[in-house]
């Protein structure tokens, strides 16, 4: 019994040593600081109690990342759901080469945000601008990023091409788990293939749908990476008559607020980042815990 | 249902079957356009890509002249933090499966409070967004180095623990799915034989977690391949050691829009997890699908 009891020590320790001390010590200090003066430069912090977040909520610059950051999710969740939804449907179809295309509909993922972002700023920056150029239709000339209004829909097109394929991996798995006698019962009696899908396939997929809609959410909630060399927070606009910038999602806007030293205020923003994503994740907590009742 | 067994002809086609498939052929050239498009523009010179990105280039040999100018670069070690990244992405998983499969198997076999409550903080753990951590981190990180007298910023080890930190919460939790599905008698068995506790894991248990593992290689993989925030604050943009990915923004903000140098970067970056996806495709769909799913 003494060996068992040795035996689990060791074999939690390296696991949980690193979890303290990566994650929940830092976690600790960072909901502390959130609440200090901390610049990042002077060691000497102190307490300011809920100061910062107070003042978070009449800046301009982060109501507006707040806002656009909400926007942009929403956007990607309609986007890469429907995107992905269809492609699933096409590489589960009776078409040639399907495992060709599922395999190929997935590359995208594999390649770091960083990455991405630098390949699509040359795309639209560059190639699209050349090919309204050539096509002359004028719509194209000008780089959808430097356009206020349009920037945040070519990050979320931009995030579609990335997440569509492991989206899509997610509904393949599902619709293979459904029998296929289902499908054809139902072709038998004279349903159309498009009320096929939306009466049978759809309501069969929801633990699919919302493990999907969950993930897309977070991730375009925390996005950064991309949003970083696609646009950098670019370009300028105007928010309740202050100066903002038009792509500068919330983990960027935090980023930028400690680049600035500004680091007990980014603490505060990342805290409410953190209390949002509480907030989503017991919502689908819910929703799961609601669905096992009702199966 | 018998377009297997016999060879379409004319009359059998069906239109809308081909429809899709065009369709889809469509949809996929516009999937790959942006591949298509860095391939093009990295065997051109900068001259060539500002006076028409869209043409095919003058010279394919380029390719190799942009790829050597990186590789020789003064100012970024692009190979170097080549070999960096790897080291980090193997060092890392290799601890992250043998240290999570070892403290999820403790957890699932002792169905006890204390195994409880520590696997749910390791879940609800997953909830923290890297933004609330990622400066008291460095703070952190700085004064147990200062303390211990063991260097964590800049380091290869200090990046790697960071690394198994953040990888355990998800890799523990896909384990212990995992292994509470595996029968209790074969250990039981084991146990009556005289095993030791650690044999019955290390010969036993560990051999049956195969699949799994290749599960939590491929979900950490990715992320760590790819990671950018987390080597930037422990490891310093201009560091000693270096990731890929810092490389690239490091070259990209030394040649602004030398899209000639920028984009041949980006696909030497691309190339190695894409060859290693040709190879391992079954396994990193399969990984992926169940990584999410649990």
């Amino acid at each position: 019994m003494k060996q068992n009891r040795l035996v689990n020590v060791l074999f939690l320790a390296p696991s949980v040593f690193a979890f303290v001390m990566i994650i929940i010590v830092p976690f600790l200090f960072g909901l502390f600081y959130s609440m200090t003066d901390w610049n990042g430069v002077s060691s000497e912090v102190r307490f300011v109690g809920f100061n910062n977040f107070r003042s978070l909520f009449t800046a301009p610059d982060f109501l507006y990342s707040f806002l656009i950051t909400v926007g942009y999710t929403i956007i990607n969740i309609v986007l890469v759901n429907v995107v992905s939804f269809i492609l699933s449907l096409i590489v589960t179809s009776k078409i040639r080469m399907r495992n060709f295309y599922r395999a190929g509909f997935f590359v995208p993922y594999l390649i770091g945000g960083i990455v991405l972002g630098y390949i699509w700023q040359f795309i639209l920056n560059s190639i699209v601008v050349q090919l309204g150029v050539v096509t002359a239709v004028e719509v194209l000339q000008t780089s959808f990023l430097s356009r206020p209004n349009t920037v945040i829909w070519a990050m979320s097109a931009v995030n579609t091409w990335q997440y569509a394929g492991y989206i899509m991996l997610i509904y393949v798995a599902s619709i293979q788990s459904i029998p296929s006698s289902l499908m054809e019962a139902a072709s038998v009696d004279g349903a159309n293939y498009v009320s096929r899908v939306f009466h049978i396939l759809i309501p069969m997929m929801a633990n699919a749908f919302t493990i999907s809609l969950f993930l897309t959410l977070t991730t375009s909630f925390k996005q950064f990476d991309m949003n970083l060399t696609l646009t950098n927070g670019g370009p300028a606009t105007r928010f309740l008559e202050a100066p903002v910038k038009a792509s500068q999602l919330l983990a960027m806007n935090i980023f930028n607020t400690a680049t600035a030293n500004r680091m007990a205020e980014a603490q505060a923003k990342a805290v409410v980042l953190f209390i949002a994503l509480v907030f989503v994740s017991l919502i689908q907590v819910s929703v799961n815990k609601k669905k096992e009742v009702e199966m | 249902m018998t377009a297997k067994t016999r060879r379409p002809s004319a009359s059998r086609i069906n239109p809308s079957l081909v429809i899709l498939e065009l369709g889809t052929i469509l949809l996929f050239i516009l999937f790959m356009f942006p591949f298509g498009m860095v391939m093009l523009n990295s065997a051109k010179t900068s001259r060539e890509i500002i006076f028409n990105p869209i043409a095919l280039p003058a010279d394919w040999g380029q390719f190799f002249t942009n790829v050597s100018l990186i590789f020789n670069n003064p100012t970024v070690d692009y190979f170097g933090a080549f070999l960096d990244s790897a080291i980090i992405t193997v060092a890392s998983l290799v601890i992250i499966v043998v240290f999570s499969s070892m403290a999820a198997w403790v957890l699932v076999r002792n169905a006890k409070i204390w195994s409880a409550v520590l696997f749910m903080a390791f879940v609800a753990a997953m909830v923290i967004p890297f933004q609330v951590l990622m400066y008291p981190l460095v703070r952190w990180m700085r004064v147990v180095g200062d303390f211990a007298h063991i260097r964590m910023l800049g380091t290869y080890h200090g990046i790697i623990f960071a690394y198994l930190g953040f990888g355990s919460p998800l890799s523990i939790f896909v384990f212990h799915g995992f292994i509470k599905n595996i029968p209790l008698e074969l250990e039981e068995a084991a146990t009556i034989d005289g095993c030791s506790r650690q044999a019955i894991f290390f010969r036993i248990i560990f051999p049956l977690l195969k699949p799994i593992i290749v599960t939590v290689l491929i979900l950490n993989g990715i992320w760590i391949w790819n990671d950018y925030l987390l080597p930037l604050l422990v490891l310093g943009s201009n560091g000693i050691v270096q990731t890929l990915p810092i490389a690239v923004t490091a070259f990209a903000g030394a040649y602004l829009k030398q899209w000639d140098l920028i984009l041949t970067s980006a696909l030497i970056a691309i190339i190695p997890i894409i060859l290693l996806y040709l190879f391992a495709q079954r396994y990193i769909i399969k990984g992926m699908v169940e990584g999410s799913i649990k």
